[in-house]
């Protein structure tokens, strides 16, 4: 008898700013929401957030920056998560986002973009409705897909495993 | 039918797959239909890593403590994995998870794992699924296993049957503290540590913990003398001595017997807890929801008492053979 599928989100300040107010109250609203909410702290590396967002098999993660690094820090957080196969994961970013930026930073795969003002039941919807359904089921499908290790020849290739075709025929 | 997956997850878990770890976790958390088995296959690889519970009240000083153990055995090349437990909130069944904010330094090390993990209602001090948790991180081969419990005061003594080697942490300056360790969470302590060392009334703390133990009859019997340590998590001083002493303790639990002993005490009450789910979920199956509430509400009204309800329940599960007219 399984529980009700808590949804995790990891709560991230990459860069160097450290103005974490937002990026509390927002722990706390999807807190409130009943979520289970991992709370990194300020001057997170993108190592790090992927580091930590594997660790803690999170469904989404929200990273918010006031500093003006996004630029540089978005594209290497969406590559390693993408290398180490958890690209399975809601990505999201809040902060000072200027809306030239905006296109790029989408075109990425970021698509939750909260800027000041954003009331926090959108977040808290948005989170909801966009975390992968397959993640919440248990599914072990896009696991065994993505096939890819932290740790480089540790695993057997997906593509000749013959559960992938059993469980996605459930 | 669903065991290929299963098999390759398992797998890849013993292959150092963090993600495979971390999934398999999840599947423990929520207790999905597939952990079980996944479990069943992790247990042959399990028996290995030494099982450290840290507890304290909250800002004792547990999560800083528990960095700088993990850099010191880090230092003694051990690999780590962290159970961090945090509490849910009642009300929302939410959790704010802060413990890796003071584990930062251990980020990036590929031999350190860190999971933190939501109590979900649990009262003891851990979460329901923290056992299972640690024979994951067991079979994923870590040489240490540390659980980090809620900030705990005298009833969450549950991570004694959770870890090997218990250490109780607290701070001098908060009055009569000793008062609020006294019963039960003394009781448990292996090791006691008196953190934030560095702050005035260290020695008095220690001195008074010195003099409880002193009369505690129990532990004269027993080979292992509590140490109590004095450590400041903040600079890392005394954390090599606790090091230390954690592993003389496990060597004097192999060599009393008493690791053996814990073991069939902690595969005695795991089977009976797996058994008790097993006769809720057929009772479950067996009687609807509906019909469970007419019986709770018969009890209540006072129609019936809960000795005969649940002696009826027994006899239509077949688990008593039905009772003869008298």
């Amino acid at each position: 008898m399984a529980d009700e599928r808590k949804i995790r989100v990891l709560v991230a300040k990459p860069g160097l700013d450290g103005h974490d107010r937002g990026a509390k109250v927002i722990a706390r609203a999807l807190r409130d929401a009943g979520m289970e909410v991992i709370y990194t702290g300020i001057r997170q590396t993108p190592q790090m957030i992927v580091e930590a967002a594997i660790q803690e098999d999170v469904d989404a993660i929200l990273m918010s920056i006031l500093s003006g690094a996004h630029m540089a820090i978005f594209p290497k957080v969406m590559e390693l998560l993408k290398e180490n196969g958890a690209d399975d994961i809601l990505v999201m970013a809040g902060g000072i986002l200027p809306d030239e930026d905006i296109p790029a930073i989408e075109a990425m795969g970021i698509k939750g973009n909260f800027g000041p003002g954003t009331p926090l039941s959108a977040i808290i919807e948005y989170v909801r409705a966009n975390v992968r359904p397959d993640r919440l089921e248990h599914d072990l499908t896009p696991l065994v897909q993505t096939g890819a290790a932290i740790e480089p020849g540790a695993t057997t290739p997906a593509h000749d495993d013959p559960a992938k075709h059993e469980e996605a025929g459930r | 039918m669903a065991t290929q997956p299963n098999a390759d997850i398992v797998t890849r878990l013993l292959n150092d797959d963090r993600r495979a770890l971390a999934r398999v976790v999840t599947l423990i958390e929520n207790r999905a239909p597939q952990a079980q088995r996944i479990l069943a296959q992790l247990h042959a690889h399990t028996g290995r890593a030494h099982i450290i519970g840290i507890t304290g009240s909250p800002g004792a000083g547990k999560s800083t403590l528990v960095m700088q153990l993990a850099r010191e055995l880090r230092r003694r090349d051990r690999t780590i994995g962290v159970i961090a437990v945090d509490p849910s909130s009642p009300f929302t069944g939410g959790a704010i998870l802060g413990d890796r904010i003071r584990m930062q330094e251990l980020a990036g090390d590929p031999r350190v794992f860190i999971r933190s993990m939501a109590s979900r209602g649990s009262l003891g001090g851990l979460a329901v699924s923290t056992r299972d948790t640690v024979r994951a991180l067991d079979a994923a081969g870590f040489d240490v296993v540390i659980i980090e419990t809620v900030g705990a005061g005298q009833a969450e003594v549950e991570i004694v049957r959770a870890a090997q080697t218990v250490v109780v942490v607290t701070v001098p300056g908060m009055g009569d503290d000793i008062q609020a360790i006294k019963a039960g969470i003394l009781e448990i302590a292996d090791i006691f540590v008196v953190n934030k060392a560095d702050r005035p009334g260290a020695d008095q703390t220690a001195a008074e913990l010195r003099m409880l133990l002193s009369l505690d009859e129990q532990r004269k019997e027993r080979a292992w003398r509590v140490p109590i340590l004095k450590t400041s998590a903040s600079t890392g001083e005394g954390v090599p001595e606790l090091v230390d002493k954690l592993d003389a303790h496990l060597a004097s639990l192999k060599e009393s017997g008493q690791l053996a002993a814990r073991g069939g005490r902690q595969a005695q009450s795991e089977m009976l807890a797996l058994l008790h789910q097993a006769l809720v979920e057929r009772i479950e199956a067996t009687i609807g929801a509906e019909e469970w509430d007419r019986l709770v509400a018969e009890v209540v009204a006072r129609r019936s008492d809960p000795y005969t309800t649940a002696a009826r329940l027994a006899e239509r599960i077949g688990l008593t053979p039905p009772a003869d007219a008298d």
